[in-house]
């Protein structure tokens, strides 16, 4: 079959490579018919990601048809649509029964480097190097769906492709950083990236109550989305400083909740703290640019809650630890527990309370991933989320 | 919480290494003292009576034989001591082989027969010094690992699934085989790298429904092992707390080095990923396998892991 392989820093590559084979009863096999590029993606792409070979399958947003299942996999047949979670959660551990799918304690094999690096071991995802797990990811033309009868859910045919395929992993990503909020009537909540997963975070927070949502990103079209799509306030912060006009915007008190959709390849409007913490990073002295972070914790309201939803790998530098203590402020994080949100939110989709195939900029074949991946890490052509088809 | 004593190893732990070097010494002592109170009567059995020098070596054979019997005795370095009887024994041959040469009729049919004698107790030495230096250096080499993971399934279904020793190699990574000979024994093979095998019987010595299982290798193993499972609830209806204590010695030479290859680099990083593996086949049913770790969880195999490489061109 063909897949999009990691080929080394800022290359992939459409080979061929074996078919996958059910390896355990609990699996399935899945034919891809539609797949994303993430902006986690690009962190691999980038180089930031440790244990990533050359000749490993990317892809952890996919969804397709069963086209095999093992013989413990009773929900599922041949012939459904589903779409599938990027966390592999094996359902029966004490973590996934508290519906904590993203730190499932067994479906990382490689869970002893892990702990190395972080203490103990999350989940394993899909195509997102050994640390996580060594599996195959899914845009290819099939995947092998570890623990089927836990993760992938089956979509109506009244949802489209576009819109479900969001369900793997931006849309719930989003909709956790705003529910991590814990949003009350007549709250404010500022929303750091207008990525696909800020614009899903701010349009949840929306959905979840709040008063009024600002959106915080560099790119004018990323913004605009915001505002026509979401009804958000937006900030350009290479034109305004953060601060100020946050708490111009809320009479000094602050956002009552910060959402950071960005992780750890941050921009920053000041070139200097850019050019800082990014021969840091190059030295590999540190390996996350904080800016967000950072600037997320000076600017919530005290007592208020910092939700991290933005992907980090390692080790923050210059971690605002003085603010955070003494204002009382909350922090609340997580790689998204998906297959806690799939079917609530596949019920939204239904119900046309939301249609999230908004975000989508671009779609390209498979053979095309290489493009994809080149005009999503420029942001090329107004690009916010490229979708694959197979 | 309450510690647990280790689990004896027979060999190494046993009664017969601690007592050789004491019977030695006692051995020694009597000699010693025969050598020194009789010199005479001594000289005159073994037949070398005749001789002016045999009044000054009698005695001076029987201080070298109390001192190996003090030093054997006190216990501090006995494989040592061991071997200076060895070194003895040798001195005492070549002095009977140059009486030999110049005696002939009663004298030399005496001289031989306690030549016999001495290369009789040689042999005994050089066994017992051979055998206690083994046993130190094993216990030396005795790796020990106290190691714990968090089942979320009761301390009966974790002890039921345990105590069938068949079970094992589904989540010991490094064992081929477990036969239940009957409810006490079985018989345990485990792969080493090279296409090598170790084998051992063991035998289950303390048994406590739900709650604990310990168990030992049989004398005569190359490998002596012993290990103990306890299974304790987790505080707060968490499962089962699953602590295991092992302590096994690998042997020297090139069946130490597949040993200690078969426990890679990191034994304990080997046996924590054999208690996940438990932990995965408990909890999720299987051994979650992915295609950069198609055999699951494995230190070694990690190094060198390769989830999808390009189909060679033939191939495509
Ligand atoms: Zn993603
Ligand atoms: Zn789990």
């Amino acid at each position: 079959m063909k897949a999009t392989a990691w080929m080394g820093t800022d290359s992939v590559k459409v080979i061929d490579v074996p078919d996958p084979k059910i390896m355990n009863a609990r699996d399935a096999i899945v034919r891809i018919s539609t797949t994303a590029i993430c902006g986690s993606d690009l962190h691999l792409y980038h180089g930031y990601i440790p244990a990533m070979r050359k000749g490993d399958i990317l892809g952890h947003e996919f969804m397709g048809e069963v086209v095999e299942v093992g013989p413990q996999v009773r929900n599922l047949k041949p012939g459904d649509r589903v779409v599938v979670p990027f966390p592999i959660s094996c359902g029966h551990c004490s973590s996934c029964q508290r519906g904590l799918y993203s730190v499932c304690e067994n479906s990382n094999p490689n869970a002893g480097i892990a702990e190395k690096i972080m203490g103990h071991s999350p989940a394993g995802i899909f195509g997102y190097s050994h640390l996580l797990g060594g599996y195959a990811g899914g845009q290819a033309e099939y995947a092998r769906v570890p623990f089927a009868d836990v993760g992938p859910v089956k979509v109506p045919d009244e949802v489209r492709d576009d819109q479900a395929v969001m369900l793997a992993d931006v849309f719930p990503t989003g909709y956790m950083g705003a529910e991590m909020c814990d949003i009350k009537p007549g709250q404010v909540i500022a929303v750091w990236g207008a990525g696909p997963v800020g614009l899903f975070a701010a349009a949840s927070a929306r959905l979840l109550g709040a008063e009024r949502v600002i959106v915080i990103d560099r790119f004018p079209y990323r913004l605009r989305l915001a505002e026509e799509h979401v009804g958000a306030e937006t900030i350009n912060y290479e034109q305004a400083d953060v601060l100020d006009t946050l708490n111009e915007m809320t009479a000094g008190r602050g956002p009552d909740a910060c959402i950071d959709a960005v992780g750890l390849e941050g921009h920053h409007g000041n070139a200097a703290m850019y050019a800082y913490d990014r021969a840091k990073q190059a030295a590999r002295v540190e390996t996350e640019r904080p800016f967000a972070l950072r600037q997320a914790i000076l600017a919530c309201r005290s007592g208020g809650v910092v939700s991290v939803v933005g992907a980090y790998g390692g080790f923050v530098d210059k971690f605002p630890m003085g603010a955070f203590m003494n204002r009382s402020l909350i922090m609340r994080t997580g790689q998204c527990h998906v297959q806690r949100y799939t079917r609530p939110l596949l019920e939204r989709i239904r119900r046309g309370e939301i249609d999230p195939s908004f975000i989508v900029s671009h779609r390209m074949p498979l053979r095309d991933a290489p493009k994809g991946y080149k005009i999503f890490q420029k942001k090329q052509d107004d690009c916010t989320k490229v979708l694959l088809t197979v | 919480m309450d510690r647990v004593d280790s689990v004896l190893l027979p060999e190494l732990d046993g009664p017969v290494p601690a007592t050789l070097p004491s019977t030695l010494g006692l051995l020694s002592l009597a000699l010693g003292v025969g050598a020194l109170v009789a010199p005479g009567p001594l000289a005159r059995l073994t037949g070398v009576d005749d001789s002016a020098a045999a009044r000054m070596v009698i005695p001076a054979v029987g201080l070298r034989e109390l001192g190996s019997a003090a030093g054997l005795i006190s216990g501090r370095r006995p494989a040592g001591w061991a071997w200076s009887r060895v070194v003895g024994d040798a001195m005492d041959l070549t002095l009977l082989g140059r009486a030999l040469a110049d005696h002939g009729g009663e004298r030399r049919r005496r001289l031989t027969l306690t030549a016999a004698v001495i290369a009789g107790i040689t042999a005994v030495d050089v066994l017992a010094a051979v055998r206690i230096g083994r046993a130190q250096r094993a216990r030396a080499r005795m790796i020990r690992m106290e190691i714990a993971v968090t089942v979320n399934r009761s301390p009966a279904e974790a002890y039921r699934f345990w105590r069938d020793v068949e079970n094992l190699p589904r989540f010991m990574a490094h064992l081929e085989s477990v036969r239940a000979d009957d409810l006490r024994r079985s018989h345990w093979i485990a792969r080493a790298p090279a296409g090598q095998r170790v084998e051992w019987d063991a035998e289950i010595i303390d048994d406590q429904p739900n709650k604990a299982i310990t168990w030992r290798s049989l004398p005569g193993t190359r490998v002596p092992n012993a290990g103990r499972v306890r299974f304790v609830p987790a505080p707060g209806d968490r499962g089962t707390e699953v602590r295991v204590e092992l302590r096994y010695a690998p042997p020297a030479g090139a069946l130490g080095r597949a040993v200690a290859k078969l426990f890679g680099e990191e034994p304990e990083q080997q046996v924590r990923d054999d208690l996940r593996r438990f932990k995965q086949v408990l909890e999720a049913g299987e051994v979650v396998r992915s295609e950069g770790s198609p055999n699951g969880i494995s230190v070694r195999q990690q190094a060198m892991q390769r989830p999808a490489q390009p189909l060679p061109a033939s191939r495509r």
